[in-house]
């Protein structure tokens, strides 16, 4: 599993690739979250677009994140999921807390809109 | 009589393996002619009762094993046994409901049983404290779809 990040405005954009596992998400997690406290951002964008492969670790992903978001009054986001992605994450009611995006420039045109 | 094909392994239980096992589960389930969307439900119910013995199963300090049973019928049903001999689960029924987690709550969804009964036919779950647990995950292909 690889991770590539971008900073836009306080924005963290996370672009994963690869198989997203228990084995993996451990490296993912700290990645994440050392680039988030480094850089002092405040939201994050989560891109599964070139996820190959994911089960229910997506959810403990995005729900930790979650956590680490909100304390610092952030938000949280998800792009590019496929069919998969998106039965694993509806069964966890994982929209009631991330807003789904076709792409992580949807998701960054609207959490822009949203912090005007 | 009917054609059966059989698989039986064990591997450490070890995160690195859950990989291992699901595409180990996607190859021997291939030969039955899944749609790709079968394939890739197999692969992550076994992916989450994997993980799940990783995670649960064994103390740390533990070297334990995973035993994968596979098996496919000429009819197309697949049935998958993912066992460990470790600490076991006290309430099985527990256990299963969604969004249930002993570890850590932040960080683990609890949807892994519920993942394995939506994506699989039928799950059934055996378990005795301190003896160990067997998943047992069975689909019967949709032929009709096939290639």
């Amino acid at each position: 599993m690889e991770i590539a990040f971008e900073m836009t405005d306080d924005i963290l954009i996370s672009v994963l690739s690869g198989e997203l596992d228990h084995h993996s998400l451990k490296e993912i997690r700290d990645s994440i979250d050392l680039t988030y406290d480094t850089f002092q951002a405040k939201h994050i964008i989560l891109c599964f677009e070139g996820v190959t492969f994911m089960d229910s670790s997506g959810v403990g992903l995005i729900m930790g994140r979650y956590n680490k978001v909100r304390e610092a009054g952030g938000k949280i986001a998800v792009a590019g999921c496929n069919e998969y992605m998106i039965r694993i994450l509806d069964m966890a009611g994982i929209y009631t807390i991330a807003q789904c995006f076709a792409t992580k420039e949807e998701a960054v045109a609207c959490m822009r809109k949203e912090g005007e | 009589m009917e054609h059966i094909n059989r698989i039986k392994l064990e591997i450490p239980c070890r995160s690195e393996n859950e990989a291992i096992a699901r595409n180990i589960a996607a190859i021997f389930s291939a030969s039955q002619d899944p749609t790709i969307e079968e394939l890739t439900e197999i692969k992550t119910a076994v992916s989450e009762a994997v993980s799940n013995a990783v995670l649960y199963a064994y103390d740390d300090d533990e070297e334990g094993s995973i035993y994968l049973e596979m098996e496919a019928t000429g009819s197309g049903r697949i049935t998958i046994v993912v066992e460990d001999r470790g600490r076991g689960i006290e309430n099985v029924q527990k256990a299963m409901e969604p969004l249930y987690t002993t570890g850590d709550s932040r960080e683990r969804s609890g949807m892994g049983f519920t993942v394995m009964e939506s994506f699989m036919d039928k799950v059934q779950v055996e378990s005795s404290p301190g003896k160990g647990t067997r998943v047992t995950l069975i689909k019967s292909l949709d032929r009709t779809n096939g290639f």
